[in-house]
């Protein structure tokens, strides 16, 4: 399986990513933003970072990127594609996923280990966690206040499109566990579709003890074991 | 051809939480100004186009729609000037 990690002018999560497919043992390639060529790649992962310097919006011009416009028709097509972070708020503003990311509600940069809870395992990239496992994984962003409508938050709850949920480390969902003020805990959502997924933690910080955690791996682990068992062509 | 000017006023909705204005806010409150009531924040853009009439409008809406502002979280005004 072929993972593609883009990179965007700005972006300084893309060797993490790169990395972290080769502890994972799969074969990985860079995109370039100025390219609209996938390189036949399984999945694409949106690093995180600081694309187009934050110009504007976070996200806001690395959506207008050759590379994106790619991207998009993979992704409306039933292609995988993982959003991290700065490549969250890409997806975002790129209409792949509903909403938007606000500034942090403390004015802060967070950058540290946080708890998430995955609240639904039978998603492509959650296939190998437990029902309500807790993950270790770190944050590092200013704006990853998860903001939503309260009706679209009900349509995202009844499609179980919310992925991820901060919490503390035992797993309860409380302000205390919320680094950032996001509506109803958010961390990580998916499309409706179930193909394309955004997240404000970096799994890719957290493939191997040594970092603190190797938690972030089984991110990816399930999404090759969801592609190996044809889970991802099925959806597609 | 006279380019056309704009000015484009990018403002959070009514009820998204703006973090910046409570803090400006509170600033303003602690230098002793405890009649402000409310800030929020926003930002704005001047543009320049080399397009007249209604056509020039309709650019300059779209640029506004679908680039200066976030139609989730945000809502723009245009003000042109001559």
């Amino acid at each position: 399986m072929k993972f593609g990690v883009v990179t965007f002018p700005g972006s300084n999560c893309d060797y993490d990513a790169y990395t972290a497919i080769k502890v994972l043992g799969e074969e990985v390639e860079f995109l370039w933003h100025k390219s609209s060529d996938l390189l036949n790649s399984d999945v694409i992962i949106l690093p995180g970072g600081f694309s187009y310097g934050d110009y504007l919006r976070s996200g806001a011009i690395a959506r207008f990127s050759p590379i994106m416009k790619s991207v998009k028709e993979f992704a409306q097509s039933g292609g995988l594609v993982i959003g991290i972070c700065n490549g969250f708020q890409v997806l975002l503003e790129s209409g792949l996923l509903p909403g938007a990311l606000l500034r942090n509600a403390h004015l802060r940069f967070a950058g540290k280990y946080i708890y998430i809870k995955v609240e639904n395992n039978s998603t492509i990239f959650t296939s190998v966690c437990q029902p309500g496992e807790v993950l270790k994984i770190p944050i590092a962003h200013m704006d990853g206040n998860y903001y939503n409508f309260d009706g679209e938050i009900e349509y995202l709850k009844k499609q179980s499109q919310i992925i991820f949920r901060y919490c503390d480390k035992d797993g309860n969902i409380s302000e205390a566990g919320n680094p950032n003020g996001s509506i109803y805990n958010i961390a990580g959502i998916s499309n409706k579709e179930g193909n394309v997924i955004g997240m404000m933690p970096h799994p890719e910080r957290a493939v191997e003890n040594i970092l603190g955690s190797s938690d972030g791996l089984k991110i990816f682990e399930s999404i090759v074991k969801s592609f190996s068992k044809g889970m991802a062509i099925e959806r597609a | 051809m006279s380019n056309k000017k704009a000015t484009v006023f990018v403002r959070l909705k009514d009820g998204v939480l703006d973090p910046q204005g409570i803090t400006i806010q509170k600033a303003i409150l602690n230098m002793g100004y405890d009649q402000v009531a409310s800030v929020r924040s926003g930002r704005f853009f001047e543009l320049e186009i080399n397009a007249e009439g209604e056509q020039g409008d309709k650019k300059i809406e779209e640029i506004c729609s679908k680039l200066l502002s976030n139609p989730v979280i945000e809502n723009y005004t245009v003000e042109y000037e001559k």
